[in-house]
């Protein structure tokens, strides 16, 4: 049934996907205002970090609270890289990508091969955030409590370092983009297949002859890998890291709050959750910001309303919420004609 | 410098720091042992009974060991609303939606608390503040003593309620078996107000009693919930008996880690614990196989 529903499957979805992405293409041709390139910058930075979550979350099911500490390897693995050893971070993005891999997947070995499963994997994860946390935050190599500035080096490709909110603008969309697309591949795989039957119930995937631990550890590893991506791009556009920021529990739960409320297991559910969540954040800041707090008071109270309401996401909800308002129209429009 | 006098006191101290963990962590495997729900706003809970209790004291002049008597029906209420309005709707949800339920309820707390109260840290001034008890070499801090006794008594409390009055009986039965107890005639949404109208009784008259050791910050509740949590994991959640002799242990953990770490890597010691035990117990050290 799930296949039926796979894009492209009429020429009308798939028109609108190009439109989709030509309008975002050209936006910093149009928007010129670097605040607003600012917002449209971070909204698809948590789309793509929701995006990376919603592999191992939303498709297999293991939702992991510690994504903040693989998003804080990438970050330091290519900062201290370029610091110490001038090695450009377009390079240290992958190596750092490679070493969250061996965390992540020494993680997942621990707690998949012996069971721990659902709100347990939950609060390990959490756990192992905190002991990355804290490692970071006691070894000088890390900086310590006052983090690493990276140094200046103006407009510089080959230093990931640019003058213009532009170009990593593009950085983070195609970034992005490529997440949905390795998702929507994966969705039709026979990878996303496991993946899916490991999430609807383990146990039968298990008799079916799917070695779960295995599958589990791939996805984890595609997810640890994503994540550190976006840590070094966090890195080079925020050109200063502290573990308060990037290795923070807040940050994990950013990321989750964007992919579950947009819709687990879609593809585009994490850029419809970090539009709507980044968007409503930003309005509330710029309205409640000079009452300390109110903002976040706003952001929470909205999150539980869209769980209370919508406990499928937004994505699944919006789309329900529009059959039945067109149902309900195509019924009037039966009536009438009947008249 | 390592004399035995020296580690009799370390473990004291973190005996008695444990027993605090313990009386958090009670309340939220009371929670998840009734409802299945991991409630991530304790912390922030905790963050108010403390907070009730410095104000109680600084408008009223009221003694924070007796303001247990203004934070437990008051935070009975607020669990029975947050279970009313909140949980109660999405019960049979997947854990996540629950999860994030509750992170934003915690989001929200912590907020309002900082618009009300401003970020500063706040401590609360009483005369015996400062007061220690000497025993030989060792020396017992009065208001850690008196948090102490006050959690293990609140813990016994709580365990007679559970095993012998007719709602505690129906909690319990409702834990093991909600369609049984259904069929018995228990109202099972009511069990399920009391039962977090409990928890969060426990949360907040801790943080009632911890107010005379401990300052108070929007963002206090953190830093022990996380323990909490460990606690409950190692214990195995939904496991009385278990918080408490883990929570103990935890305490006892930080306290030696303290001794050959630096400053906040103390804590790295407990969460290496809780891995080192989930991979050979997954469910807990007192949990049982599901």
């Amino acid at each position: 049934m799930n296949k039926l529903n796979r894009w492209p499957f009429s020429r009308k979805t798939n028109l609108f996907y190009v439109m989709l992405i030509l309008f975002l293409l050209l936006i910093p041709f149009f928007v010129r205002n670097p605040y607003i390139l600012h917002v449209l910058i971070m909204l698809f930075f948590y789309a793509y970090l929701g995006g990376a979550w919603n592999i191992l979350g939303g498709y297999t099911g293991q939702s992991s609270f510690c994504s903040a500490a693989f998003f804080g390897v990438g970050a330091y693995t290519s900062t201290l890289l370029y610091i110490h050893w001038g090695l450009s971070p377009w390079i240290g993005m992958w190596l750092g990508g490679v070493v969250a891999v061996v965390i992540g997947t020494f993680i997942g070995f621990l707690s998949f091969r012996y069971g721990i499963r659902g709100i347990y994997f939950v609060l390990i994860t959490l756990c192992f955030g905190e002991i990355v946390y804290l490692i970071v935050l006691n070894w000088n190599i890390f900086g310590g409590a006052s983090g690493i500035l990276i140094p200046l080096r103006g407009n510089s490709f080959s230093h990931f370092q640019f003058t213009s909110k532009v170009p990593y603008y593009y950085i983070i969309l195609s970034l992005m983009l490529l997440t949905a697309f390795f998702t929507y591949k994966l969705e039709r795989s026979r990878f996303g297949d496991f993946f899916i039957a490991i999430r609807e119930d383990e146990d039968a995937a298990e008799v079916l002859g799917i070695n779960t631990t295995h599958y589990k550890l791939i996805s984890m590893a595609i997810s640890c890998f994503c994540m550190a991506l976006g840590g070094t791009f966090y890195a080079q556009y925020m050109l200063y890291i502290q573990q308060d920021i990037t290795l923070s529990g807040t940050l994990s739960i950013e990321i989750t709050f964007c992919a579950i409320a947009g819709g687990l297991g879609t593809i585009w559910g994490p850029l419809i959750g970090s539009s709507v969540l980044t968007i409503f954040s930003e309005i509330s800041r710029v309205t409640l910001g000079r009452y300390r707090g109110m903002h976040l008071m706003v952001y929470g109270v909205f999150v539980v309303l869209i769980m209370l309401y919508m406990p499928q996401g937004l994505l699944p909800g919006l789309k329900g919420a529009y059959k039945k308002l067109r149902g309900e129209r195509g019924k009037q429009r039966d009536v009438v004609s009947g008249m | 410098m390592i004399t035995p006098s020296f580690i009799i006191q370390i473990f004291i101290g973190g005996i008695l720091m444990g027993g605090i963990y313990s009386f958090i962590a009670l309340g939220l495997t009371l929670i998840f042992g009734v409802m299945k729900v991991i409630n991530f706003a304790h912390g922030a809970l905790l963050m108010l009974g403390m907070y009730t209790s410095y104000w109680l004291l600084t408008i009223f002049g009221i003694d924070p060991y007796l303001s247990v008597l203004v934070t437990i029906p008051l935070f009975f209420v607020i669990g029975w609303l947050i279970q009313r309005f909140l949980i109660e709707s999405v019960l049979d949800a997947p854990h996540l939606i629950q999860i994030v339920i509750t992170l934003g309820l915690a989001l929200f707390l912590e907020n309002i608390a900082l618009f009300l109260w401003s970020p500063d840290y706040r401590s609360v001034q009483v005369s015996y503040q400062e007061a220690t008890i000497l025993l030989g070499d060792i020396s017992i801090s009065f208001t850690r003593l008196m948090s102490f006794i006050l959690a293990i008594s609140g813990t016994c409390a709580l365990y007679l309620f559970l095993k012998w009055t007719n709602v505690g009986k129906a909690i319990r039965a409702t834990a093991d078996d909600k369609e049984g107890a259904i069929l018995m005639g228990i109202n099972y949404k009511q069990v399920y107000y009391i039962a977090f109208g409990i928890g969060a009784a426990c949360v907040g008259m801790a943080g009632s009693f911890i107010t005379p050791v401990f300052f108070v910050d929007p963002y206090i509740g953190g830093v022990f919930v996380l323990m909490a949590f460990v606690v409950v994991i190692m214990g195995g959640i939904g496991n009385f008996l278990g918080a408490l002799i883990c929570g103990l242990i935890v305490g006892v953990a930080e306290s030696f880690g303290a001794i050959f770490m630096p400053g906040s890597m103390k804590r790295v010691l407990p969460f290496t614990l809780l891995i080192i035990i989930m991979l050979f117990k997954p469910t807990g050290l007192f949990g049982r196989r599901t």
